[in-house]
């Protein structure tokens, strides 16, 4: 074992996006497609209290409800929160308040962002109205924000008593029946202390496992676990760089950006010393004459932080006891 | 509500130091040391746990599969009994605690864990909110945590200077607390969300904490003074945040009437109040008084390792047991916006 100080702290820019894909019910097909055409329905409860955004179930009694409702694109503000400075995906991009509305004629309150000139103009209990998107969808985005709204302020709603809300069948041209939502975040990867070793060992084109201080197996790649016996593996002992191949495919569909040509073949390889095989695409040979037992060695590329592929060294093929353990 | 089926406490309770960033250590060699040291305790061996249950959520690192690296650090293999859930630590203790009253297992390892460290959280937390009329307006978690926080002060059950206090206290009592990240006197500081300032938010870390679960006679072999759990019970507010009261915790207090908590006066108080306002919130929703020591670890205020925060305030709440510092607590623990989901527990130690 060398008794080396821990390296500098690899990190790498890690992104996560996903387009979630999503159907709507008939209640928020009716209530997105609304608000792509400026109107603002809820849903009523069998105890007459009106939903604003509406939700398929009452959330007191899990009745179905579908009974849509009208109400109006004023309202009143219910709780708020300055918010000094917006964050990516926000509604505005300048200081605004996150307010809780409760829309005339409706017993709910809807989140959403009022652009106003600074907390100061902001209260709860005012009146505040919709501005409409310029360009709508059929999304929650189709209302830009609240903005200030001055007016005779109507008595307080609880969307069940006068300006009762006008029934409506929720039935518009070219109902929107599902939403695409974008998400991405953004993470800074830093893959610990094992993993560290292991791709400076790498950028030295070495492989270096880590053995388990309790059961003597050598994890290559290390993940600083050992999972049989709970501890930290420690030993660091490097491996190959020959192998075997102990078992493969044949992959027969090209896949997208990569230029290797099929059919090939990938490979769980075992290099010699280590307590588990890795896999990697098997070239130098035709793809129909790859076997277990066939001895490889990487194939490092100019620039290359791992091997770009395995080919034959020429050896005998390995005895099947010497890796049946490491299938 | 009615005993229940065997008598199953809290014997052990490990958590790491929890650091605002730990870009050293992968997820399993974080949670590794927590779950040797949490072993330790018992004198107990992987191999004489019966069922384990970890909490953790891949989000906050961007790691797909995390939860099943950080199982190496158990010794899954050959496999175990095992399962995890993507929620805070403190739902894997119940399903473990559950599980031990079923008698299939009389120990349990509860384990959970948060690298917030190397995304932003406040942005990851908005993925887990309503997907069609919330999520594409990213509503951060301390934006609706301030929505929480104004409607109190609307209501009159707390403002500024209050939440100031609250704050002071917290990182005051954490000075004791070796493991914590936020110490101390510090200033309220700027507006974050108004009304919320950087004061009366918690802290972002890393951390990681575990618990043994035993059954019976097991837990007094395993402990001189075992946290008997008397009741726990979790509940969940209404899904959209317009329909909710923000000033109340109902689903609190019927999690703690569930699990026997207005029995008898508890002692101590382990809240998971994230943010000042929320400990308003839940110190007003239980009826807790001025007798009852709340949050004497300095809670989530002085350190919140998402995903582990939760089940850190049972094992806090259990330690006070174990030391006899307490002979009746309640641990709370939540998760979602705005309190939107609260579990509760009651632990008791022997008569002394």
């Amino acid at each position: 074992m060398t008794v080396t100080p821990p390296p500098e702290i690899l990190r790498a820019p890690l992104v996560v996006e996903f387009p979630f894909t999503r159907s709507l019910g008939p209640v928020q097909s009716a209530f997105l497609t609304g608000l792509r055409e400026r109107v603002v329905l809820g849903v009523r409860t069998e105890s007459g209290k009106v939903l604003v955004p509406p939700v398929e179930y009452d959330p007191e009694t899990a009745a179905e409800l579908r009974e849509l409702v009208e109400v109006a694109a004023t309202g009143t503000v219910t709780t708020w929160a300055w918010n000094p400075a917006p964050r990516p995906g926000q509604p505005l991009a300048t200081p605004f308040a996150w307010v809780l509305v409760r829309l005339d004629g409706a017993g709910t309150a809807l989140l959403h962002a009022l652009d106003a000139p600074g907390p100061e103009s902001v209260r709860t209990g005012m009146r505040v109205r919709i501005r409409w998107a310029a360009e709508r969808s059929g999304a929650i985005t189709d209302i830009a924000c609240f903005e200030p709204y001055e007016d005779d302020a109507p008595g307080p709603s609880t969307g069940t008593g006068e300006g009762r809300p006008a029934a409506h069948d929720g039935e518009f041209a070219d109902p929107v029946t599902g939403i695409t939502t974008p998400a991405r975040l953004d993470y800074t990867y830093s893959p610990g202390r094992a993993q560290t070793r292991y791709l400076y060992g790498l950028a030295e084109r070495r492989t270096v496992g880590e053995r388990c201080p309790s059961c003597a197996k050598v994890y290559v790649p290390p993940r600083g676990a050992c999972p049989t016996c709970g501890v930290a593996t420690t030993d660091r002992v490097e491996v190959g760089p020959r192998g075997t191949v102990t078992t493969y495919c044949v992959v027969n569909i090209k896949a997208k950006n990569l230029d290797i040509d099929v059919p090939y073949v990938y490979a769980h390889i075992a290099l010699d010393g280590a307590g588990l095989a890795l896999h990697g695409r098997i070239g130098g040979i035709p793809y129909d004459q790859v076997r277990m037992g066939l001895r490889v060695e990487p194939v490092w590329t100019e620039g290359a932080r791992y091997p770009d592929h395995y080919r034959p060294t020429g050896e005998p093929d390995a005895d099947y006891d010497t890796y049946k353990e490491l299938l | 509500m009615s005993a229940p089926l065997r008598d199953v406490a809290i014997v052990a309770f490990a958590q790491s130091d929890h650091r605002r960033r730990t870009d050293d250590l992968s997820e399993v060699e974080m949670v590794m040391p927590v779950l040797h040291e949490v072993l330790r305790r018992t004198g107990c061996e992987t191999s004489d746990i019966g069922f384990t249950c970890s909490g953790s959520s891949d989000y906050l690192a961007g790691r797909a599969f995390s939860f099943t690296m950080a199982l190496d650090g158990v010794g899954a293999w050959p496999p175990i009994s095992e399962s995890h859930v993507e929620a805070d630590g403190a739902w894997a203790l119940y399903e473990a605690w559950v599980k031990l009253l079923t008698g299939e297992a009389d120990t349990a390892l509860v384990y959970a864990y948060g690298k917030s460290s190397p995304g932003s959280v406040r942005d990851v937390l908005t993925r887990q909110l309503d997907p069609y009329y919330l999520a594409p307006l990213w509503p951060d978690s301390v934006a609706l945590a301030a929505l929480q926080a104004q409607a109190l002060v609307d209501a009159g059950h707390t403002d500024e200077a209050a939440l100031a206090s609250i704050a002071a206290r917290r990182r005051a009592d954490a000075s004791a607390n070796p493991h914590a990240q936020l110490t101390g006197a510090r200033p309220q500081g700027d507006h974050v969300v108004a009304p919320l300032r950087t004061g009366d938010c918690p802290p972002i870390g890393d951390g990681a904490a575990a618990v043994i679960l035993a059954a019976g006679d097991r837990a007094r072999e395993l402990c001189e003074r075992p946290a008997w759990i008397r009741g726990m019970d979790h509940r969940i507010e209404a899904h959209s945040l317009g329909v909710r009261d923000l000033t109340d915790s109902p689903s609190t207090r019927l999690a703690a009437e569930r699990a026997g908590a207005f029995a008898r006066p508890v002692d101590t108080a382990e809240l998971h109040a994230p943010f000042t306002s929320q400990e308003v919130v839940l110190t007003r929703a239980l009826g807790l008084g001025d007798e009852v020591r709340v949050n004497p670890s300095g809670g989530a205020l002085a350190a919140n390792p998402v995903m582990a925060a939760g089940l850190i305030r049972l094992g806090e709440a259990a330690a006070a047991v174990h030391r006899g510092d307490s002979d009746r607590a309640l641990a709370h623990a939540t998760s979602g916006p705005c309190l939107q989901q609260n579990l509760v527990a009651v632990l008791e130690g022997d008569p002394r």
